[in-house]
């Protein structure tokens, strides 16, 4: 189990080498500098800029002071918010984001779970096809036309919720982006429950439970529930990437101070070094998250050895 | 080579499925999608749209710029000719909405064109090869599928401007991945066939046994995968342009109309909602017919 872990983890470090490395260079590709496109500086003061930012060196030792940043947890200056650091600004927005997406990936699970179980107990029944048709909408029509209709009928016309803004993290601001957010997820979770439930409901051992006169309930409980959710899990990595994802344009038009928004503001103002710190963090933790994923999987599933 | 030892992409397109004599495995997977009522439905609003798309700007009596100076962000009127209303430039939105199904339609086209090409003869080769050329291959896939792809795509969107074309490239280089796996899993099952062996002992090249003898025989799964990248790759294009990371003026899309509706949805709520309807019932449709045709092709449903 320990050499697995080890294993998995060097996988993962591979990978952040090659999220850091490929941003790093893509960004130094882009035609222009950062400091194009305001005022025509002298160029006295752009050089003094360009050496302020480190710019003025060669890549590779620009490449190596932005590696050696990250270590440190410095993302380096914005270039267009003068007086913040990226970090300062990652940090200032993630709460925000953190508490939207934890919210989001528990109720997805919550009401995903008992969807998708339901439906596959009731296979083929009236209540099956409902949960089913919604969880198609809810894959098929995509949050950022899910969201502003939501913030249009219970924001504006029924006035049940606010439409947008976080207030300092007010229970009813974060009602609609968090179901937002949550909706693509719900339906996945659902499909996938639903799937793996009926597949194991129609395995021998669960025939042997039966035939040994277990109620129906002890059957599902006790043998069906667990193998069952075993894909689900093995779907979380990519439920928390989506999440992620979805959470940018969900804070874009709730607007909500997480990390999305700058992430947008700073790809329209061309911030370069925002842009990429963003891409960066995110890409750790998002590989952090799958790894954690495939640990616990490991855990949860007696039939997979990690031994050799 | 001659043609005649080619296993035709519409004879024999399976080989591991056991079919009745005569019947194709294209003619049985019609046969079954046409018996599924949500598909076919799917299918035929599909193509209903595309053509409406198409041919639609053309019949009405305003261009993708026109400005209506008469009317700024007027309701859906039959009077005025702005079926479905204009927007706050009094530019007629069904024509807009129509325009810019013709870029999603293009995007998916192109995009999903080059996942294909990329994934089915990265796939191949590296299922064929086997080995070690196999496990790298592999390896490479696995570290790209834990790369966080969305924000990968709009660094690129940033860094090289937006651009249509690179809009394509970028999808369809995200979207080639899942692809390579399937078709690398039926490669495997595929080259110890007896057809393969035979192909080999002619002395074919291996370049010509990948692409004249393997892939047209994985061609089942693929089918079905790319029904189901299509709704993922206009999905893709809608986000950028709703971000405003996507198309570009004088261009529009789905995914900017969308944007633009939401701004504007309190006073004129049909900005909103006409791109969304149309947006919706694509990519409900393309969901339906994917997994209509999942069932029709899939071997273990028989």
């Amino acid at each position: 189990m320990l050499t697995y872990i080890l294993k998995r983890f060097g996988q993962a470090i591979p990978t952040l080498l090659i999220v850091i490395t490929v941003s790093f260079f893509l960004m130094r590709l882009a035609p222009g500098g950062p400091f194009d496109g305001e005022r025509q500086l002298p160029p006295e003061i752009e050089a003094n800029l360009m050496a302020a930012y480190h710019l003025d060196e060669p890549l590779w030792s620009q490449y190596l002071r932005y590696m050696g940043g990250l270590l440190q947890g410095d993302f380096g200056p914005s270039f267009k918010y003068k007086d913040f650091s990226v970090t300062d600004l990652i940090m200032q927005g993630f709460p925000v984001s953190l508490e939207l997406g934890a919210w989001a990936i528990v109720l997805a699970l919550a009401i995903g779970l008992p969807l998708g179980i339901i439906a596959a107990l009731k296979r083929n029944s009236t209540v099956d096809y409902v949960v089913m048709g919604i969880a198609l909408g809810g894959i098929a029509v995509p949050n950022f036309v899910i969201a502003p209709i939501m913030a249009l009928v219970f924001g504006v016309m029924l006035a049940w919720l606010p439409a947008g803004g976080w207030n300092g993290g007010a229970w009813a601001n974060m009602v609609l982006p968090v179901i937002a957010l949550s909706i693509q997820q719900i339906a996945a979770i659902a499909r996938l429950t639903r799937a793996s439930m009926i597949e194991v409901l129609g395995s021998q051992y669960i025939r042997t439970a039966r035939a040994k006169g277990l109620s129906e309930w002890e059957v599902i409980l006790h043998h069906a529930l667990r193998p069952s959710l075993l894909p689900v899990i093995s779907y979380l990595g990519p439920a928390i990437a989506g999440i992620i994802t979805g959470s940018i344009v969900i804070e874009q038009i709730f607007g909500l101070p997480g990390i999305g928004r700058y992430f947008v503001q700073g790809a329209l103002n061309r911030d370069y070094t925002l842009v990429m710190g963003v891409v960066v963090f995110y890409g750790v933790l998002i590989v952090l998250l799958n790894l954690i994923v495939d640990l616990l999987y490991s855990v949860l599933d007696p039939q997979i050895r990690y031994d050799d | 080579m001659s043609q005649d030892n080619l296993p035709g992409v519409a004879k024999s397109v399976a080989p591991q499925t056991f079919l009745g004599a005569g019947d194709s495995l294209a003619m049985d997977a019609w046969h079954r999608l046409r018996q599924n009522k949500a598909a076919m439905g799917s299918l035929i609003i599909l193509v209903v749209l595309a053509i409406v798309c198409l041919i639609g700007p053309l019949l009405l009596p305003w261009g993708l710029a026109d400005v209506d100076w008469e009317n700024f962000m007027s309701p859906p009127s039959f009077e005025s000719t702005h079926y479905l209303g204009t927007d706050a430039n009094g530019r007629d939105l069904l024509v807009r909405t129509l325009y810019g199904g013709q870029i999603s339609l293009s995007v998916a086209l192109v995009a999903t064109a080059v996942s294909l090409v990329i994934g089915v003869l990265y796939g191949a080769i590296a299922g064929y090869f086997g080995g070690r050329i196999d496990s790298l291959m592999m390896r490479f896939v696995d570290i790209m599928f834990s790369l966080p792809f969305m924000f990968m795509v709009i660094l690129l969107m940033v860094v090289f401007g937006r651009n249509i074309l690179l809009i394509y490239a970028a999808i369809g280089a995200v979207e080639w991945l899942d692809m390579a796996r399937i078709v690398r899993g039926q490669v495997l099952a595929l080259k110890r066939r007896e057809f393969v062996e035979a192909a080999q002992a002619l002395g074919v090249k291996d370049s010509k046994i990948v692409t004249r003898h393997l892939i047209p025989n994985a061609i089942g799964p693929v089918i079905v995968y790319v029904t189901l990248t299509v709704p993922k790759v206009i999905l893709l294009e809608s986000f950028l342009s709703f971000l405003g990371l996507g198309v570009q003026e004088p261009l529009t899309s789905w995914g900017v109309l969308i944007s633009e509706g939401r701004e504007m949805m309190e006073s004129a709520p049909w900005l909103l909602i006409t791109p969304s309807v149309f947006l919706a019932v694509t990519l409900f449709c393309l969901n339906f017919l994917g997994d209509g045709l999942r069932d029709a092709l899939d071997p273990k449903t028989r």
